[in-house]
């Protein structure tokens, strides 16, 4: 059974002659067929991004791809008289994507040599194969979910932030106060574990154990009242930023146990990890009980072990972690503890959130024993 | 010297300018990414190595006390 392919991140265009049908300076009006009109709003809703690599005049083809009511689709276009290959390796570098997630489709079996001489992992396709995207494995993810279906609308807010950042007059920390930044905190739906799954899997730099937590994984421990699975959403006033987060949290009656904290890199700067260790602290606090937390050094998630000894996790032992069960990953797991005291809000955002009691027949098991 | 350099850093990344002994967590001046940049500053300006109990947020707590954990962890490279 051969493996999955990978998928495909952004899918580069040509113009002439694949994107629409004719040559824009040859002066005829060039049109988009329905047909290929609807594979670009299929993988625009699969989350699939789209961009233009395409040999023209500037200024005239994005007017005609505004005129065909297009253009809001393709996101960092390069639409010039450089080689292809240098338009595709700009377009993957300033998305921040891996060659192999990038695919390239073009009417020119030259224009794809080029491609595929200088960046050989770049996936090319002929215009022949245009109406038949849609159907292959690696244009069609395993799951839409929320984000992936506006992911495109995600970047485009994302790059207005990033404007707003360049043209801002002061330090890092000042700019974020200017973003109104909103972060919910809501406990986990069925809806949501396909995106905290990706979460789990996607995350490395901000991710406490690096392990992986299956969606059925996932679905067992939202239906177990002595567990929280929390998903944490952003957005400020640029738009949304989807899921960026996700915590696994056990209550049990005298220490609550942080399994699990995972959050997206994208949202780094914005001190997520942060806010979200010091609400939980607080948390913990109004119950009286001790917070545990699990951390596996993987090589890359240094800045989650800052943030969880900045919040005050250390290693000093605590009886309450004899009521823990053993951890999942054997030996490599750190169990770190805090007793906690109640916390500030955060000066940077707002914190929208429920209040967590933990398992309501806490209280009786504690007395069993 | 130390003090002058941490206080330095911060100016930069903050806007503002600090007392050493100003309480930084309490503030809320440090999110998880200042905090690993400043780690990764003193590391690399002082070169020192600043591992697991170290990272205790008291020693970051302000610049007198990252000052303090700085010079700890310089003596103790003596020969």
């Amino acid at each position: 059974m051969p493996d999955a392919p990978t998928l495909v991140k952004c899918l580069v265009w040509d113009l002439d002659n694949t994107l629409w049908r004719g040559t824009l300076l040859e002066g005829a009006q060039v049109e988009i067929p329905e047909a290929v009109r609807q594979v670009v709003t299929t993988l625009d809703s699969r989350g699939v991004l789209q961009s233009i690599a395409s040999k023209n005049d500037h200024d005239l083809a994005w007017a005609r791809l505004e005129e065909l009511g297009m253009a809001d689709y393709f996101v960092v276009p390069r639409i010039g008289w450089g080689p292809k290959s240098e338009s595709v390796r700009a377009i993957a570098e300033r998305l921040n994507f891996a060659h192999t997630t990038i695919a390239f489709v073009d009417d020119d079996p030259a224009e794809r040599a080029e491609v595929t001489f200088h960046e050989p992992d770049i996936r090319c396709y002929g215009a022949q194969q245009v109406l038949g995207l849609t159907s292959l494995p690696e244009f069609s993810p395993r799951t839409v979910t929320v984000d992936s279906a506006r992911r495109r609308q995600m970047y485009q807010a994302n790059f207005r932030r990033e404007a707003a950042q360049a043209d801002f007059q002061g330090p890092a920390e000042e700019f974020l106060r200017t973003l109104g930044i909103v972060m919910e905190i809501t406990r986990a739906g069925q809806q949501e574990l396909a995106r905290l799954e990706e979460l789990t899997l996607r995350t490395s730099q901000m991710n406490a154990t690096g392990v992986h937590y299956s969606r059925e994984t996932l679905g067992r421990l939202l239906a177990d009242p002595a567990h929280e699975v929390l998903a944490i959403t952003l957005a400020d006033r640029f738009g949304p930023h989807g899921a960026v987060g996700i915590v696994l949290l056990e209550t049990r009656p005298r220490v609550w146990h942080l399994k699990l904290l995972a959050t997206s890199c994208r949202v780094v700067s914005y001190g997520v990890g942060t806010v979200i260790l010091n609400w939980l602290a607080d948390q913990t606090a109004r119950v009286g009980a001790h917070l545990a937390a699990d951390f596996r050094a993987t090589g890359r998630n240094r800045i989650m072990e800052v943030a969880y000894r900045f919040a005050g996790l250390g290693d000093q032992p605590c009886a309450c972690l004899a009521d823990l069960g053993r951890p999942e990953d054997g030996t490599q797991i750190q169990r770190l503890h805090l007793e906690p005291e109640p916390r500030a809000l955060p000066q940077t955002m707002q914190v929208i959130a429920p209040e967590l009691l933990g398992d309501p027949n806490r209280h009786l098991k504690g007395a069993i024993r | 010297m130390i003090a002058k350099a941490v206080l330095g850093f911060l100016t930069e990344r903050t806007g503002r300018s600090l007392d050493p002994g100003y309480d930084l967590l309490e503030a809320g001046l440090v999110s998880s990414l200042l905090a690993l940049e400043l780690v990764a500053f003193l590391e690399r300006t002082f070169s020192v190595a600043i591992a697991g109990p170290d990272l205790d947020r008291q020693n970051f707590r302000s610049v007198d006390a990252m000052t303090g954990l700085v010079g700890r962890l310089l003596g103790g490279t003596g020969a």
